[in-house]
């Protein structure tokens, strides 16, 4: 990984955008799912494995996401890869609103 | 006769043939066999003995299935309890059970502690996962140690093998007593109408906890057919990719889960030309996705299937009169027999609504301590001494004896497959202060089947929001009981008597579907 120092422009952009969204779908998950509790929310946490998003709780994401930042999600794309944690959902919602 | 006799001889046949396949990893009948003896002893060890209750909180593992059979091998009697559950209901079902060990997943730690304590637990827990307490054995150093089969626990088929705690109208969970003997012959009476066979591959995203999932686990190893076991159906798309991957022949599932199904409709991105059979329980299939899912995987084979927890499963309709009878759920299965009687008890004849009842080897033993739900629900049949089982749905039959579901005799409803008791919901939005009245129904829904929608009348003086009430439920009971609705009003409709009258909410959201 490059520091941001040397980092290209569409880069730097791009994390700051992952860092922002990632915030939005963090306070979203908190007060949805973990009644405000989310002191053990990590950034990588697996949000089915532990219980914190149910088969329900993952329709409710993709609405949440789908009106919140814009974006179509189809049935193809609610996959693990994209939103099994706060990291994947924010690469996944920066590539979506590329 | 015993249930665990099944996966002894699949263990023998099948020569290293996966049993179970999940998250990419194949376990082998003799491997579960294997695994199972040293959990079974590792019980007797810590005291199980014949008869015990032996309660789980597992999400869909290969730790489950191995859980299954090893209390079975010691002797005991499953309880597998729903994961979703909350402290509070699984500290009642510790108790009600009186459960001598519980098998839990540490990823629900917190939980599981809450219960035991609150209880007062005087049983064993076997944590999955990293050991989280001093208190408590662990389940991989128990599967660690040498293998030794367990000691014979001297069972008979007449002895119980499951307990599945299931809703009732009063809102309070009665578990529903299954022995070896109605186990043995549902397994065999379900996989015979389904003609499934050992090269069967059957793809299940029902929880284990939920006697519809675990019985996909007991027919594989009776048939000796492998079970690719999903944890979820969160992610359909992956799950349904599996069917390519392992050549999966059959799918059982809920309304809910073929809804999803169908949205991937018409399917260029699936393969799913390895599939058998479909089938369906727990709720009515809707005629219009029968018809789309026959147009759209020609090959498939539709089971419309109708059952419940105190009997396993009541019938099938034979898919070759499925065309006629989209609706119906067919007549009762092998070795089942069913009729429906009027409010005096007499028999219904063609097209008359009333009670169906079940008589058969299928048919529960009772609810665990709770006579007087079990006299009422288990009552004389013609032949001396025998039980038989009303079932509190209401059906009618057509001229040539196939059975249509009408309703339930009580508020009781289903929300994707699962029974959902509004009392137990409105107890608990009752626990607020500024909640002065509540009124749960059921609203037809596509996806659900039945979603729960909840009328509140706030108190005097007291302002309620509708967060709050989603916050309160969701920290009270498990998710699929969350409403998904919440109405405030200022009053609710009462009869003279002053009883909240539900019927008459339910039927204005049915006038505006």
């Amino acid at each position: 990984m490059s520091s941001a120092y040397n980092a290209n422009p569409s880069q730097l952009l791009s994390a700051v955008d992952e860092t922002a969204i990632g915030l939005q779908v963090r306070t979203y998950i908190i007060d949805n799912f973990l009644l405000g509790a989310g002191d053990h929310l990590q950034d990588g946490t697996q949000l089915m494995e532990t219980g914190i998003l149910d088969s329900t709780g993952v329709m409710e994401l993709v609405a949440f996401l789908e009106s919140a930042f814009d974006v179509v999600i189809a049935e193809e794309e609610i996959i693990p890869e994209n939103l099994n944690s706060l990291d994947n959902i924010s690469a996944f919602i920066v590539r979506k609103s590329r | 006769m015993l249930v665990h006799h099944y996966l002894r001889d699949s263990a023998r046949q099948s020569l290293g043939k996966p049993a179970i396949i999940i998250a990419n990893q194949a376990h082998s009948f003799q491997e579960i066999d294997e695994a199972s003896d040293r959990l079974a002893s590792g019980l007797q060890g810590l005291g199980v003995r014949r008869g015990d209750r032996v309660a789980t909180m597992l999400d869909n593992s290969i730790e489950m299935v191995i859980a299954l059979w090893a209390t079975l091998k010691a002797g005991a009697v499953f309880v597998p309890v729903s994961p979703g559950t909350k402290a509070d209901k699984l500290g009642f079902l510790l108790a009600d059970s009186e459960a001598a060990a519980l098998i839990a997943s540490t990823d629900f730690g917190q939980r599981v502690e809450d219960a035991t304590t609150r209880v007062s637990f005087d049983g064993v827990t076997i944590w999955v996962g990293d050991k989280i307490e001093a208190t408590g054995a662990s389940l991989s150093e128990i599967l660690a140690r040498p293998r030794r089969p367990p000691a014979d626990p001297g069972l008979i088929d007449q002895d119980l093998c499951l307990i599945i705690y299931t809703s009732g109208s009063t809102g309070s969970p009665k578990g529903v007593m299954m022995t070896h003997r109605n186990i043995y012959n549902n397994v065999w009476s379900i996989s015979t109408y389904l003609r499934n066979q050992p090269d069967d591959v059957i793809l299940s995203v029902l929880p284990l906890s939920f006697d519809y999932g675990l019985f996909q686990v007991l027919t594989g190893a009776r048939i000796g057919f492998t079970v690719v076991l999903e944890r979820s159906f969160a992610y359909p798309y992956d799950v349904l990719n599996r069917i390519a991957q392992y050549r999966v022949t059959g799918l059982p599932g809920v309304p809910t889960i073929f809804a999803k199904l169908l949205q991937f409709a018409p399917f260029e991105g699936l393969e799913l030309s390895s599939l058998r059979y479909l089938s369906n329980t727990a709720a009515p299939f809707p005629a219009a996705h029968i018809l789309a899912l026959r147009k759209l995987i020609p090959q498939v084979t539709i089971f419309s299937m109708y059952g419940l927890t105190e009997c396993t499963r009541v019938s099938f309709l034979d898919p070759s009169r499925l065309e006629a009878k989209l609706t119906s759920v067919g007549r009762a299965m092998p070795n089942s027999e069913t009729y429906i009687l009027d409010d005096q008890g007499r028999r219904c004849g063609p097209r008359e609504i009333g009670e169906l009842v079940v008589r058969g080897t299928s048919v529960m033993r009772g609810y665990w301590r709770r006579p007087n739900e079990t006299t009422s629900t288990l009552r004389d049949g013609d032949i001396p001494g025998e039980k038989i089982l009303f079932t509190g749905d209401l059906f009618w039959k057509d001229e040539e004896g196939d059975l249509y579901f009408v309703g339930r005799r009580d508020d009781v409803f289903k929300c994707r497959g699962e029974k959902v008791s509004p009392r137990e919901v409105e107890a608990c939005l009752y626990e607020l202060e500024a909640v002065a009245e509540v009124a749960v129904v059921g609203m037809p829904d596509s996806t659900d089947g039945m979603a729960i929608k909840a009328y509140v009348v706030p108190r005097e003086g007291h302002v309620i929001s509708e967060p709050m009430l989603r916050q309160q439920c969701l920290r009270r009971l498990e998710p699929l009981l969350v409403p998904r609705f919440f109405e405030l009003c200022t009053s609710l409709p009462k009869t003279e008597s002053g009883k909240i009258m539900t019927a008459a909410l339910r039927s204005s959201l049915r006038a505006a579907e």
